[in-house]
């Protein structure tokens, strides 16, 4: 077992390390190449917050079995915060352009700083709203999302316009941590490699006594605290971590954008980034399966992308088109077939292990030929 | 034998009200260590709600439950689990999408002395822990030859198995006093038997008492050492088996008058 | 003191719209224990129903809101839609949450399917004049007509739908779903038809509460519904969900909140104020304010 173990550390190691020189010589090679600056690099910064949010969120919904829907209030929170709180440091005179060891240790400090904070609100948030379960955590959580995104709007300094208005009075393209094409090129490791950590950190989470417990509460509460676990404090414990890796995400979302508004971050909009589309990707990709959570992500991106972008969709005729203009439509379509037809969601509770992988599918396969040969008993029986 | 022993646990006057409906009432207890205890009555005589005052899961409306000296009213089940109380339940409980192992190793709360930062770096002491965990669950899970079974899905399991995991987790806890609700309830003669020999075992083994809710009495006759009969959340009768069989009291409750 | 009452006023008559919305969220998570999410979209349903068929029933010869009518079979219509094709095949194999989940993905729907349907569109319309204008003034107090007939249908509505779940068959029928749903088989009780009938009362309700909302604000948008339905659930749930007087106080409670924020605080944190009292009465008293506190069987 322990050998095992061993191996799987330098299987993900070399992997991540493969990953590493590639992405570097794909980054010098095609630096220069538009495509590559104006459209992928972007995409990659975008991937990478919903990456978080989706894995952050299904560490309540999938693990912890209760459901949230305030999950945007703490990324609004985290962008927030990383956004004045840089802001902050320039007027101070620590950077002055977006470059330089100073530049590097105030957005690392932002992105913390962000998680941090969030996580802080989230505790806040959970302590009360954690009393309650199903239905009304739902609610209440909806309700503290929505206030959250209110009380931003009603600082003087952040303001309902965002960030562009305001004593903050100009936008974070321009100054604070906001970064334009070049900039986005340039530390794109950032994201890459927080984003890396963030997911290292929850799968650490998720297998360890910490990842049992909560496992243990969303299939049985009360058989949970019949065993000895102290439900409420794991059940806050999680709320916090998940809500501190939201927070970070909107540290990245900051990042990756050149205004703030607090519209963005409402329970629903037109748009891809709202609580009820976390829930929507968490759902897809399954409940139970941070692997899950990863992929949907970026399907979901790339399908919100395609159907913004791609050229087939104007190519539509008529009706149909005009259901694709409304993304939103699609995704409920979507998530209610997964529900009706595959509750688990995709991956179900399947989690993707390079170690474990070929075994996996010789399993899969094994399972599924043991399928056919019943199906085929029971019609030869009929 | 037991009447020079301090009792384990000890209820005084225990009652509960639901909205003016008296569900137990003066509900006195004693269990001694190693003591095997029945607890029977008719359906809906209040045998789980007294599980519940112990457990923690219902506040007592009066009196009070002593573990050991220590008072354990408003105490939270979790705990009461630590202070060396554990308990199955009726309809079982497992925690069904979680591996057997797993539904052990979630119950042995004790021994775990690593935190955060252990489990986010994986540290020497995060597979030290770990690794004793996996141990000792294997080694409870022997107890009822479940250890082949570590790796399925507690929900896959057949039901006999599902009833004794549930027991197994009860026992990972580390408890003193064992509280088994209808652990025989769905099964067949054999099983039971077989069920109630395991009983007798792992309580010879860890040196724990016992305290079993049945309805049907015939089942408890043999086992136990002592016996409580509840009615309509009264104690209508408590002693040896052989006298509780005769107790015209409980005839008429269990017959109907 | 004329700005107290006058702001009482509009808050009685916010609340009433609120109560009667509830009331439909209410009788559904009584007899199902599902937060409807899309009931608020029905309301949205029902506005575009009734500015349909408004030049329907001028062309009759009828006054304007008489088009309710068209509105509560077309809202009873979705409503039972919804239930049958959505809600019944979850409900039978999945969990509750999943169960939630559909429901915010059929509210979703809804408001997007809206927005793609071309005579509709994502831009809002203008809704034509529903009851006479004018009004009267007592002490200074302004009242107008279309605020005394709110508040009227609006109690009469409740009124009704009390002593109807009270003393008619179909209504002691969901009581007695809500209550136990294997025990109401086994006395005889038709389910499923008992369910989808309280699905077509509630969503005949939310046309009812289109009308007397488009009777103040004469626009109808396909979002109209989501912080309008919100709204209505925190009421429902303040004055403990699954109960029909719960459903009014808890309308009428939210209405004079978000009334008198608007006019002594900011009408910006009129919304944070209503969830706040949500978030306070859930601590305080998680069945609602007439609720009585269920645990759950162990």
């Amino acid at each position: 077992m322990k050998k095992r173990t061993g191996k799987g550390y330098i299987i993900n190691t070399a992997v991540i390390a493969v990953i590493i020189v590639a992405f570097a010589f794909i980054k010098s090679a095609f630096g220069g190449n538009e495509q590559f600056r104006l459209i992928i690099v972007p995409s990659l910064w975008q991937c990478c917050y919903l990456i978080i949010l989706a894995a952050s969120l299904n560490l309540i919904l999938g693990f912890l079995g209760q459901l949230s829907l305030g999950h945007c209030g703490f990324m609004a929170i985290g962008a927030y915060a990383a956004a004045l709180i840089s802001l902050a440091f320039q007027r101070a005179g620590v950077f002055t352009e977006k470059a330089g060891p100073a530049f590097v240790l105030v957005l690392i400090g932002c992105i913390l700083a962000a998680g941090i904070l969030a996580a802080l609100v989230g505790l806040l948030v959970g302590i009360p709203a954690l009393r309650l379960k199903g239905d009304y955590l739902a609610i209440i959580t909806l309700g503290f999302g929505m206030i959250i995104v209110n009380i931003i709007n009603n600082i003087p300094f952040a303001g309902q316009e965002g960030l562009s208005l305001g004593s903050a009075s100009a936008s974070l393209y321009k100054n604070g941590l906001g970064f334009g094409t070049a900039s986005k090129v340039t530390y794109l490791w950032v994201a890459l490699i927080v984003t890396l950590i963030c997911l290292t950190m929850m799968f650490m989470f998720i297998r360890s006594k910490y990842g049992r417990a909560i496992k243990a509460i969303r299939d049985d509460e009360i058989a949970a605290s019949a065993s000895g676990i102290n439900t409420s404090y794991y059940k806050i414990f999680t709320f916090t971590f998940s809500a501190f890796f939201a927070g970070i995400a909107g540290a990245l979302y900051a990042c990756a954008n050149a205004t703030l508004s607090t519209s963005s971050f409402a329970f629903t909009n037109g748009g891809i980034l709202n609580s009820t589309f976390i829930v929507v990707m968490v759902v897809l990709g399954g409940m139970g399966s941070l692997t899950g959570s990863v992929v949907s992500a970026i399907v979901m991106f790339f399908v919100n992308y395609q159907i913004k972008n791609g050229l087939w969709v104007k190519s539509l005729p008529g009706f149909l088109g005009g259901i694709f203009a409304y993304p939103m439509l699609v995704y409920a379509i979507i998530l209610i077939a997964v529900i009706m037809f595959r509750p688990r969601g995709i991956f179900g509770t399947y989690e993707f292990s390079l170690l474990n992988f070929v075994r996996d599918i010789k399993e899969h396969r094994a399972k599924k030929a043991l399928q056919k040969a019943g199906n085929k008993e029971a019609k030869s029986n009929d | 034998m037991t009447e020079s022993k301090k009792p384990v646990l000890e209820t005084r006057n225990l009652g509960i009200t639901f909205g003016g409906l008296k569900a137990v009432q003066d509900f006195n207890i004693q269990i001694f260590e190693g003591e095997l205890v029945g607890l029977i009555g008719p359906n809906g005589a209040g045998k789980t709600t007294v599980f519940n005052m112990l457990t923690g899961v219902y506040l007592p409306t009066v009196g009070s439950v002593i573990l050991n000296g220590e008072v354990l009213n408003g105490k939270k089940p979790h705990q009461v689990v630590s202070s060396g109380v554990a308990r199955t339940f009726q309809n079982i409980r497992l925690f069904k999408q979680m591996s057997v192992i797993d539904n052990v190793k979630a119950a042995i709360t004790k021994d775990i002395k690593y935190g955060m930062v252990d489990a986010m770096f994986r540290t020497p002491k995060f597979w030290k822990v770990e690794h004793e965990l996996t141990e000792k669950a294997m080694d409870l899970l022997s107890i009822f030859k479940l250890e082949g079974k570590a790796d399925q899905l507690a929900a896959n399991l057949p039901y006999g198995q599902q009833r004794k995991l549930e027991i197994t987790r009860a026992l990972a806890t580390d408890m003193r006093l064992l509280l088994l609700d209808e652990p025989a309830a769905g099964m067949n003669p054999t099983e039971t038997a077989e069920l109630l020999e395991c009983i007798n075992a792992i309580r010879d083994r860890f040196g724990i008492s016992i305290l079993l809710i049945e309805h049907d009495m015939s089942l408890v006759m043999n086992i136990c050492e002592r016996i409580q009969v509840i009615d309509y959340g009264l104690t209508i009768a408590s002693g040896l088996p052989e006298e509780i069989a005769k107790d015209p009291k409980v005839i008429a409750a269990y017959l109907g008058e | 003191m004329s700005t107290f009452i006058q702001t009482l006023i509009v808050g009685l008559r916010l609340g009433s719209i609120y109560a009667l919305v509830a009331l439909g969220y209410t009788m559904v998570y009584g007899i199902i224990r599902l937060i409807n999410f899309a009931h608020g979209d029905f309301i949205m349903v029902g506005g575009y129903t009734m500015i349909f068929t408004i030049p329907l029933a001028l062309a009759m010869g009828l006054p304007a809101w008489t088009s309710v009518v068209f509105a509560i079979l077309c809202c009873a219509l979705v409503g039972m839609t919804t239930e049958l094709v959505a809600y019944r095949p979850i409900r039978k194999k999945g969990t509750s949450m999943t169960a939630l989940i559909t429901a915010i993905a059929v509210s979703m729907l809804l408001e997007n399917l809206a927005q793609a349907i071309p005579a509709i569109g994502p831009n809002p319309v203008v809704a034509s004049q529903i009851f006479s204008t004018g009004g009267f003034s007592i002490a200074g107090v302004t009242m107008e007509w279309t605020t005394v007939s709110t508040i009227v249908i609006s109690a009469v509505v409740m009124v009704v739908l009390y002593q109807f779940t009270q003393k008619t068959k179909l209504g002691r029928a969901m009581r007695c779903v809500s209550e136990d749903k294997e025990a109401s088989i086994l006395m005889g009780i038709n389910v499923n038809r008992t369910i989808v009938l309280t699905f077509a009362i509630g969503s005949g309700l939310s046309a009812v509460a289109a009308l007397m909302y488009m009777a103040q604000y004469p626009k109808v948008y396909t979002t109209m519904g989501m912080m309008l339905g919100l709204k209505a659930f925190v009421a429902a749930v303040l004055g403990g969900i699954g109960i029909i007087p719960g459903a009014m106080l808890g309308g009428l409670i939210i209405g004079l909140v978000e009334s008198f924020t608007t006019s002594y605080v900011s009408s910006s944190m009129a919304d944070t104020f209503v969830f706040l009292i949500l978030i306070i009465v859930l601590i305080i008293k998680p069945a609602g304010i007439l609720g009585k506190n269920v645990g759950e069987k162990v």
